[in-house]
């Protein structure tokens, strides 16, 4: 594998073995040196089109733990300010002598586009509404910590799934660890097509979580309200908000998930995102070691495991 | 095959061994040309100077109903001269130049200007003027000073005129110059910020779509519009299987409709957009293969008038950029009359009707080109050779853009000679200007 672009470069195999990886990093975060030499003399930047917080810092986390070199490529301030191409600013990065691209955009397909161009390893970030696999991955760890497997498990998605790169992913993933995905969400958040979605689709959100294992709640923006997909984001709780009553329906297993950043109030209570079982400190604490397996099966010697 | 020698524009030559194709129908004939006309259609024409056509098509020139020249504005894609070099090196003899270029072809004297610069091109250069002021939507452009000029298509291609009832005005008006409007159908608050098809593709793609109900509306609309005004309406690009049953049945209803598809939409999916190459980008965006068979069927049973290409050259700069930000648009001259051959099937009678006499009639150029080839007549001609493969290579093209989505394809059919008022403008593939 030279590039992530997305789950489905990886498979089910490429997932388990990044999962098996993760255990592996999770072990290394552990010590009181977090700190292996994995990556030393590997260079990977930064190109983030879009404004993140927790997806850089926990690249940038991943990369130190492993001693790679990093370098952060600031939109704000950068050529692009001044018209530089999306193509011109690659091949001047990768000119510098680098091995690997982190790459978040507003725009679907860009981490495609940058991967015809250079010959670095390019790592999908988040592109538009289309995919976020380390999210995927992370998110896949993160349940296998409290349900061994997926294989089986009823995952409720539930929400923007339309806008949504995090859902995108998840499902590629969930799916292809043997779980059983339903998508929760007005008609209007959905994608105008499902076909070939292997999942099942409601908009009655009590009706499916006394059977879930998994909540996944995917972050409402607010701008949503003035493109008429939504009257308003207070309907938007009361019918698909998983407020504190809403989550009384729930087992007392199921796992409460979000990607963040949390509208706590909108698509998830604030209380409810405090319950034990909601993972999504966890899932934070995961994307670390999951970026570290990623990194080093693109970059380090572990690029011969998944061919 | 002996190489063909080049003439001068004033001389006399025979076109030599090929099968004439036109409305009238097919006979083996040579073609004596003599001062800008066909001199004589008959069989044994000698003449000390020849255009071997042996086992070629001798048809009337090809007419395209859509072709953005770029000029002025956007020079760097196109031209004028590079876009009737690609236009005669596809088969062309006249193009409908589009208007939106920058600024607008929206009155007298821009028209005036593209007409001047096609003066010494490579094909006759028609121009389709705007329907409205600066192709705005809001203000009836000078359709009169236009139509005085020869303009006989009037379009805001790049948008459709949304308001229903300044579209309505227009007809109206139009109706009285015996002009023809054409229509780029897209209700745009429908398509709003879509890039692809919208479908299973652009779902699983994370790319806003534009849903075929965009097209169809606006068919819908000027369908109704025509019948209320009683004047024709030329569909552009259309798209979709809703789009051609609807003007099918306007047509069975003897309204005065008329409509064109553009290659791509007949040879391509919106499933070429999964690697987000944005040379697959197109605006009506590439579709469903259900679509794609209903505008093969259209172009076969006749309820579509011509193929026109669309073709919409840009910079590789322009299409360099992310998927939803990159401009729609793909080239087609060049490529268009092989498609046609390779992928169509129809007979060669048929595909000419598509490609030439049919858009002349419609370009309001009948006496010109589209034919029939016979002694008197303007001498533009196109000569294809329907056996010779090749391979469409973008840098070997003449437009000044690269942005075919056929790079690579192996194609059935080519131009070997094309014929521009008496002047071989194409010899043996070769522009020779």
């Amino acid at each position: 594998m030279k590039h992530l672009l997305s789950v489905n470069d990886l498979g089910a195999d490429g997932i388990e073995e990044v999962l098996r990886l993760t255990d592996s990093f999770v072990e290394v975060s552990a010590r009181s040196i977090p700190k292996v030499p994995a990556l030393r003399g590997k260079t990977i930047v930064w190109l983030f089109y879009e404004d993140s917080t927790r997806t850089r810092l926990s690249f940038e986390t991943a990369a130190k733990r492993l001693s790679a070199d990093t370098m952060n490529f600031s939109v704000s301030t950068s050529s692009v300010k001044k018209g530089e191409s999306l193509r011109d600013t690659v091949e001047t990065i990768e000119a510098m002598g680098i091995d690997a691209l982190v790459v978040r955009h507003a725009s679907a397909g860009v981490p495609w586009q940058i991967s015809q161009w250079v010959d670095a390893a390019v790592v999908n970030a988040g592109d538009g509404w289309h995919e976020h696999p380390t999210q995927a991955l992370l998110d896949c760890y993160t349940i296998r910590q409290r349900r061994q497997s997926l294989h089986g498990l009823r995952i409720a998605i539930v929400g923007d799934v339309k806008h949504s790169r995090v859902a995108r992913s998840d499902v590629l993933a969930f799916t292809a660890l043997g779980a059983e995905v339903t998508l929760v969400a007005p008609p209007t958040l959905l994608p105008p097509s499902l076909e070939g979605w292997p999942v099942d689709v409601t908009s009655d959100l009590d009706a499916v979580l006394p059977k879930a294992d998994v909540v996944y709640l995917l972050r409402m923006q607010k701008e949503r309200q003035h493109e008429s997909l939504l009257p308003s984001l207070r309907e938007y709780t009361a019918l698909w908000g998983l407020t504190r009553d809403r989550a009384r329906l729930l087992a007392d297993d199921a796992i409460v998930m979000h990607p963040g950043p949390m509208n706590r109030g909108v698509e998830i209570a604030a209380e409810v995102a405090d319950l034990p079982n909601a993972v999504i400190t966890q899932q934070v604490a995961n994307g670390v070691a999951v970026r570290m397996a990623v990194l080093y099966l693109l970059l380090g010697s572990g690029a011969e495991l998944v061919a | 095959m002996s190489p063909s020698q080049p003439f001068a524009i004033d001389s006399a030559y025979v076109i030599k061994g090929g099968t004439v194709v036109d409305a009238t129908g097919s006979r083996q004939a040579d073609v004596l040309v003599k001062k800008g006309r066909i001199a004589a259609v008959d069989k044994a024409l000698d003449h000390k100077h020849v255009i071997d056509a042996a086992g070629c098509i001798v048809a009337p020139g090809l007419v395209d109903l859509h072709t953005h020249l770029r000029e002025p504005g956007r020079e760097e894609a196109e031209t004028v001269e590079s876009g009737s070099r690609a236009a005669a090196l596809g088969g062309y003899t006249a193009v409908v130049a589009m208007p939106n270029t920058e600024p607008a072809l929206d009155n007298a004297a821009a028209v005036r200007q593209v007409l001047d610069l096609g003066a010494t091109a490579l094909c006759d250069v028609r121009v389709a003027g705007a329907i409205t002021v600066g192709r705005r939507g809001e203000q009836l452009a000078p359709l009169g000073e236009m139509a005085a000029l020869g303009v006989r298509l009037f379009t805001d291609d790049g948008n459709g005129v949304q308001d229903s009832r300044l579209m309505r005005r227009a007809l109206e008006y139009a109706g009285a110059l015996g002009v023809t409007l054409a229509q780029h159908c897209e209700d745009e608050a429908l398509a709003s910020g879509g890039h692809m098809n919208e479908g299973a593709w652009s779902s699983r793609l994370g790319v806003p779509g534009i849903p075929a109900e965009a097209e169809e509306l606006m068919v819908l609309r000027d369908i109704a519009l025509s019948r209320l005004t009683g004047t024709p309406v030329h569909f552009l690009h259309l798209s979709t299987a809703g789009s051609v049953a609807m003007v099918g049945a306007a047509k069975a209803q003897g309204l005065r409709v008329t409509a064109e598809a553009a290659p791509h939409h007949f040879t391509l999916t919106d499933a070429e957009c999964a690697g987000y190459d944005t040379v697959f980008k197109v605006n009506p965006p590439l579709r469903g293969e259900a679509d794609v068979a209903a505008v093969r069927a259209a172009l076969a049973d006749g309820t579509i008038d011509a193929i026109a290409t669309d073709h919409a050259p840009h910079a590789l700069e322009a299409k360099e950029q992310p998927f939803d930000q990159a401009p729609p648009g793909m080239l087609g001259l060049e490529t268009a009359l092989a498609l046609g051959l390779t992928e169509l099937g129809l007979d060669h009678q048929r595909l000419l009707a598509l490609l030439s006499w049919q858009p002349a009639r419609i370009a309001g150029i009948s006496g010109e080109h589209g034919g029939p080839i016979v002694e008197g007549a303007s001498a533009n001609l196109t000569v294809i050779d329907p056996a010779a493969t090749w391979v469409v290579e973008p840098e070997h093209l003449a437009s000044r853009s690269r942005n075919t989505p056929y790079a690579g394809r192996k194609l059935t059919g080519k131009v070997r000679h094309t014929i521009l008022r008496g002047e071989p403008v194409v010899l043996d593939a070769e522009a020779q200007r």
